[in-house]
C-alpha cells in the first residue's frame, strides 16, 4: 500500500534470521554426510533396532499425551470460558506453572511421590510410562491450553452450545460433537507441538528410565560420530513436517491460529 | 484561485486505476464530500491530499502552495479516519494534545488548547478517559478534535460515521457540519451515504470507478443529475426504458402509455430506446390537471416507511414505478390489486444519456 | 496473562449453582494438584530436611555456598542476555516479516520454521551447534579460511558466550511466535494519525507503537527468560557440566553418586522457582501499570 522506507535494513534483519536458523541444519548435514560411504549414518541409523524402537516409543507416548492432554484441556477451557470465567486467571496461571517449574524439578517431585507405596508407579514400565505422560502433559499445558482457549475464542461456543442444547443435546454430545470438529485447527496445533515437546525431551525420560527418543540420542551422541548427526536430522525432519501439515490443515479455515506460546 | 486544489490527479495500483485524472478546485472554508460507492476512488484521493499515498501524475496545492510529494507529517491537514484510530495507550486529552506535543508545543498551550477543543466537543469531563471507556461517537468526537487541535489547514474525514448507529450519526453529523461552520475551515468528506453528502456539504463530487461523474450543490445533484449513475446512485430513482415517438416535441412512450419531457429530446430519433428517471416523491396519487403524464396500472405493495408511504404501480406486464406520499392518518390507500393513475409533470421526467440497462428497473440506491 | 473481558454472562446462573460449576473443572484440578502440587509439595517439604531426614535449615542456608550463589548468578545472566537479545532480535525479524514489506510467503515460512525451532532443544541442538561452531565446525573452519580463528581469540562453544548462542536457537522463534499477533494489532491507521499529525517515525515508535507494544513485550521477554532459566538438556548435552547452572547442579545433587544431598537440590528447586515467582511477580506489576489503557 504504502512506500516503505527501509525496507533493505528488514531485509538483512530476515537474512540473519535465516542464517541463524539454517547454518547449523546445514553444519548438521555436512558433517552427517562425511561418513564413508556418504550416506552410511543414514543407512545404518535407520537399520538400528534401537532408533526405531525409541521413535516408536515415543511417538506412542506422544499420542497418549496428546489424546489425554486434549481430553482434560478442551472441557476445561470450554467450561471456563462458558460458564466459570472467573476461574479464567487462575486457571490460565496454573497452565503457566510449568514455565516456573524446571523439568527437573518436576521429575524428582514426581519420582518422588509416585516411587513408593501407596502409588508404586515406577515400580513397573507401565506406570513408569504413565508417569512419563503425565509429565509431558504438564510440559504441554502451557502451548495446549493457549491453542484450545483461542480457538474456542474464535467461534461462538455460546450460541453453538445453546442451539445444540435447544435441540436437546447432552454436555457430551455437545463437546464431541458440535466444539470439537470446530476446534479442528486449534487441537492440531497444539498436538503438533506436543508431539515436538516429546520427540525432543531428554530430562524426564532420562531419570525416570524410559527407552525414548530423547535418551537414545543422548546415549547415540556418547558412542557414535556421524549417526547423532543423521538422527538429529531426521528427528528435525519429522517436527518440521508436522508443522508444515498444521500450515497446510489450517489454510482453509478463516481464524488464523496462534502457534504455540503465552499471550 | 481556490484554496486546495487538485489537478489532473491520477493514480493507479497495478494494472487497476484506482483515480482517473481528478479535478478540484475548493474555495477556503468550504465544505465539499466526495460521494460513490466503494472502489470509486473517493478514499484514495483523500489519502492522497493527506499524503498516505502519493499521485502517479497531477498536483495537489493547499493555499498556493505545491503538497503533492510532501510526505504526511510535513503537511498541515489534519484527518479523521473510519474506524476512530484513537492511540488506546493515552487518555483523551493526550489524545488530542499528541499533535502539539510531537510539535515541542508549551506545556501550557498544550493543556490551553485541549480544554477548549474538549470544551467544543462538550466532553471536557472525559479528558483522563481512555478510548476503551468511550461510546464509539465519544470516541470519533475525540478524533475529530485530535485532527484539529493542530490548527490544520484542511480538515479530512473519511466516513467517520459508518461505524456508528443512526441516530447518533445524525447527531454527530450536526455537530461536525455545526465545528466546520464554526471554525470556517476548509473540509473533505468522504462517503458513501448520498443522505449525509447532501445534508452535510457545500458540493458533493460524485465518484464511480475513479472518474468524477458530477461535481454540484446537494440540489444540483439532487434535482439535475448529470449521468445515469448520479441519478440512479443518489436518491431513490424509478428508471424506465422509453421509446421515443417525436423527439422535438420530447414525446416518449413508457408500455404504450405515452408521456411528455419538459424539453426536446436532442440526439436521439425515433423509434430509439432511452432511459427516463423519476423520482418517487414527484409522482402523486391522483389524476392532476390537464397536461400532465399520467400513468396507470395495478398497485402490487404499498410500503410503509414513516413520515412517507411508498407505493408500486406496475405498468403493462414488466416495469414498476414507485411513488411516495407523505404518510396522513386520514389517507386511504389502494388495496393491493386495484388499478389506480398516477401523475406528474413533464419537468419531472428526466431523460437520461443511456438506454436503461434492464428494462423498468427499479433502482433503489442508498438507504 | 491477558485479562479478558467477559460479557456479562447471560447464562449466568443463581449463586447456588455457582459452586457445581466449578465442578466441571474438577478433573483439571485434580490432575494439577496430584502432577504439579503433590510433587512441588514434596520438594518444598523435602528441602526442610538432610539426609537423615530431620527438619533443617540447613540447606537454604547452603545457597549462599560461593559455587552455588555463583551457579544462580550464571543462570540468571545467561537467562536474562538470552531473553533480551532473543527478545530484540525475534521482534524485528517478526516487524520484518509483518510490517517490513517482505512477500507475505516469507512469513508463513518464518512462522512455520519458528514452531519447530522453538521446541529445538537438547541433543540435536547442541550437537547442530558444535558441528557449527564447534573446534572443527563448518563456521569454525570457514573463518579460518579467511584468516579468522575464533579459537585463537578465545572463543568456545563450550563457554557461557557459546551456550548463549546455542540458546537463542530457540529464544528468538519463540519470540517470533508469540510477538507476532500484537505486532499484527498495531493498527496501520495509527502510525498514520501520528503521521497526519505531524509525527516522525521516531516519534510514532517512541510515543504510540512501544507504548502499546510495551506490555506484551515484556511479558514475552519474562517468557523467554523462565524458558531459558529451566533448560536443562541443551546445556547437559554441550558443556557436560563445565557452566554450572543450577538446574545441572540440582540433578547432581538428586540423581548424582557423587554428591548426593536431595534436600539441598530441593532448597536450589525452590531457589528457582521462587527467582521465577519473583519475575512473574514484577512483570505483573509493571504489566499493571503500563496496561491502564487496556479493558
Amino acid at each position: 500500500m504504502k512506500r516503505r522506507r527501509g525496507s533493505i535494513a528488514w531485509w538483512l534483519v530476515f537474512l540473519l534470521g535465516v542464517l541463524y536458523f539454517f547454518l547449523p541444519l546445514v553444519a548438521t548435514l555436512d558433517f552427517s554426510l562425511k561418513a564413508k560411504p556418504p550416506f552410511a549414518a543414514y543407512t545404518s541409523s535407520l537399520q538400528d533396532p534401537k532408533f526405531l524402537g525409541s521413535l516408536l516409543y515415543s511417538l506412542v507416548i506422544a499420542g497418549v499425551t496428546i489424546t489425554a492432554s486434549l481430553a482434560l484441556i478442551v472441557p476445561t477451557a470450554y467450561w471456563v470460558q462458558l460458564r466459570v470465567p472467573r476461574a479464567r486467571s487462575l486457571v490460565e496461571f496454573m497452565t503457566l506453572l510449568p514455565f516456573v517449574i524446571p523439568a527437573v524439578v518436576l521429575v524428582f517431585g514426581l519420582i518422588r511421590v509416585y516411587s513408593r507405596p501407596p502409588l508404586p508407579f515406577t515400580h513397573t514400565d507401565i506406570g513408569s510410562s504413565a508417569l512419563l505422560v503425565a509429565g509431558y502433559i504438564v510440559l504441554s499445558l502451557p502451548y495446549m491450553y493457549r491453542a484450545v482457549d483461542t480457538g474456542l475464542r474464535s467461534i461462538d461456543i455460546r450460541s453453538l452450545t445453546e442451539a445444540a442444547q435447544s435441540m436437546g443435546a447432552g454436555w457430551l454430545t455437545i463437546l464431541w460433537r458440535v466444539i470439537l470438529p470446530n476446534l479442528r485447527v486449534a487441537l492440531l496445533s497444539g498436538a503438533f507441538l506436543t508431539l515436538a515437546i516429546v520427540l525432543g525431551e531428554f530430562t524426564i525420560a532420562n531419570f525416570l528410565a524410559r527407552p525414548a527418543f530423547g535418551p537414545y540420542l543422548n546415549l547415540l551422541s556418547q558412542s557414535k560420530a556421524y549417526e547423532p548427526a543423521a538422527v538429529s536430522l531426521i528427528s528435525f525432519g519429522l517436527t518440521w513436517l508436522a508443522m508444515i501439515a498444521i500450515a497446510f490443515l489450517g489454510r482453509d479455515t478463516r481464524a488464523r491460529i496462534e502457534i504455540g506460546g503465552a499471550h | 484561485m481556490g484554496f486546495l486544489e487538485l489537478s489532473h490527479v491520477k493514480k493507479r495500483f497495478g494494472a487497476f486505476v484506482a483515480v482517473e485524472d481528478f479535478e478540484l478546485i475548493t474555495e477556503r472554508g468550504e465544505f465539499v464530500s466526495l460521494l460513490g460507492p466503494s472502489g470509486c476512488g473517493k478514499t484514495t484521493t483523500l489519502r492522497m491530499i493527506a499524503g498516505f499515498e502519493y499521485p502517479d501524475s497531477g498536483s495537489i496545492k493547499v493555499d498556493g502552495k505545491e503538497i503533492t510529494n510532501l510526505p504526511p507529517n510535513k503537511r498541515n491537514v489534519g484527518m479523521v479516519f473510519q474506524a476512530y484510530a484513537l492511540f488506546p495507550n493515552m487518555t483523551v486529552a493526550s489524545n488530542v494534545g499528541f499533535g502539539m506535543r510531537v510539535k515541542k508545543q508549551s506545556k501550557d498551550a498544550i493543556t490551553k488548547r485541549v480544554g477548549e477543543l474538549l470544551e467544543m466537543i462538550h466532553m471536557p469531563e472525559k479528558a483522563d478517559r481512555y478510548p476503551y471507556q468511550l461510546s464509539g461517537g465519544q470516541q470519533q468526537r475525540v478524533a475529530l478534535a485530535r485532527a484539529l487541535a493542530v490548527e490544520p489547514q484542511v480538515l479530512l474525514l473519511d466516513e467517520p460515521l459508518s461505524a456508528l448507529d443512526a441516530k447518533i450519526r445524525v447527531a454527530l453529523r450536526n455537530e461536525i457540519r455545526a465545528i466546520q461552520r464554526q471554525l470556517g475551515i476548509t473540509t473533505v468528506y468522504v462517503t458513501h451515504d448520498q443522505e449525509e453528502a447532501l445534508s452535510l456539504s457545500d458540493r458533493v463530487v460524485v465518484m464511480s470507478d475513479g472518474r468524477i461523474e458530477q461535481i454540484g450543490s446537494p440540489s444540483e445533484i439532487y434535482n439535475f443529475p448529470a449521468t445515469s449513475f448520479v441519478a440512479s446512485f443518489v436518491g431513490t430513482l424509478n428508471l424506465l426504458a422509453a421509446r421515443v415517438v417525436d423527439p422535438s416535441a420530447g414525446r416518449l412512450a413508457v408500455e404504450g402509455q405515452e408521456i411528455r419531457a419538459a424539453k426536446p429530446i436532442s440526439g436521439a430519433r425515433s423509434g430509439e430506446i432511452v432511459s427516463v428517471a423519476l423520482r418517487p416523491e414527484s409522482i402523486s396519487l391522483e389524476e392532476g390537471p390537464e397536461g400532465t403524464n399520467r400513468l396507470r396500472g395495478p398497485v402490487v405493495d404499498v410500503s410503509f416507511l414513516g413520515s412517507i408511504v411508498r407505493l408500486r404501480i406496475r405498468l403493462g406486464d414488466g416495469p414498476t414505478v414507485s411513488l411516495d406520499t407523505f404518510n396522513d392518518p386520514n389517507l386511504t390507500l389502494p388495496p393491493i390489486g386495484e388499478a389506480v393513475t398516477v401523475s406528474f409533470p413533464p419537468e419531472a421526467s428526466l431523460v437520461l444519456d443511456q438506454p436503461a440497462a434492464a428494462p423498468g428497473a427499479d433502482v433503489a440506491a442508498g438507504d | 496473562m491477558t485479562a479478558i473481558s467477559e460479557r456479562a454472562a447471560p447464562l449466568a446462573r443463581p449463586a447456588r449453582r455457582f459452586s457445581r460449576s466449578w465442578l466441571g473443572l474438577a478433573p483439571f484440578f485434580l490432575f494439577a494438584i496430584f502432577f504439579i502440587g503433590a510433587p512441588v509439595t514434596y520438594l518444598v517439604l523435602g528441602s526442610f530436611q538432610n539426609n537423615e531426614g530431620q527438619t533443617t535449615l540447613q540447606n537454604y542456608a547452603d545457597l549462599a555456598t560461593p559455587s552455588i550463589a555463583n551457579a544462580f548468578l550464571i543462570t540468571i545472566e545467561v537467562s536474562l542476555v538470552t531473553a533480551v537479545v532473543g527478545g530484540i532480535f525475534g521482534f524485528l525479524l517478526a516487524y520484518a516479516v509483518i510490517l517490513g514489506g517482505l512477500p507475505r510467503v516469507l512469513r508463513d515460512a518464518l512462522m512455520t520454521f519458528s514452531g519447530v525451532a522453538s521446541n529445538f532443544a537438547g541433543v540435536p541442538l547442541a550437537l547442530a551447534f558444535i558441528f557449527t561452531l564447534g573446534q572443527l565446525g563448518m563456521v569454525t573452519v570457514f573463518l579460518k579460511n579467511f584468516g579468522i580463528d575464533p579459537y585463537a581469540s578465545g572463543f568456545t562453544i563450550y563457554s557461557k558466550l557459546g551456550l548463549e548462542l546455542v540458546y537463542l536457537y530457540f529464544q528468538f522463534p519463540l519470540m517470533v511466535l508469540i510477538i507476532a499477533p500484537a505486532i499484527d494489532g498495531l493498527r496501520p491507521e495509527w502510525r498514520e494519525a501520528a503521521e497526519n499529525m505531524g509525527a516522525s517515525s521516531r516519534q510514532y515508535w517512541q510515543r504510540v507503537a512501544l507504548p502499546i507494544l510495551f506490555p506484551t513485550l515484556l511479558g514475552t521477554m519474562i517468557l523467554l527468560f523462565g524458558n531459558a532459566f529451566g533448560a536443562q538438556a541443551t546445556a547437559y548435552q554441550l558443556t557436560s557440566g563445565l557452566i554450572p547452572l543450577v538446574p545441572l547442579l540440582i540433578g547432581n545433587q538428586i540423581a548424582g553418586d557423587v554428591l548426593h544431598n536431595p534436600g539441598l537440590g530441593y532448597a536450589m528447586a525452590m531457589g528457582m522457582v521462587a527467582i521465577m515467582g519473583i519475575s512473574i511477580a514484577i512483570y505483573t506489576l509493571l504489566q499493571r501499570r503500563a496496561e491502564r489503557w487496556r479493558r
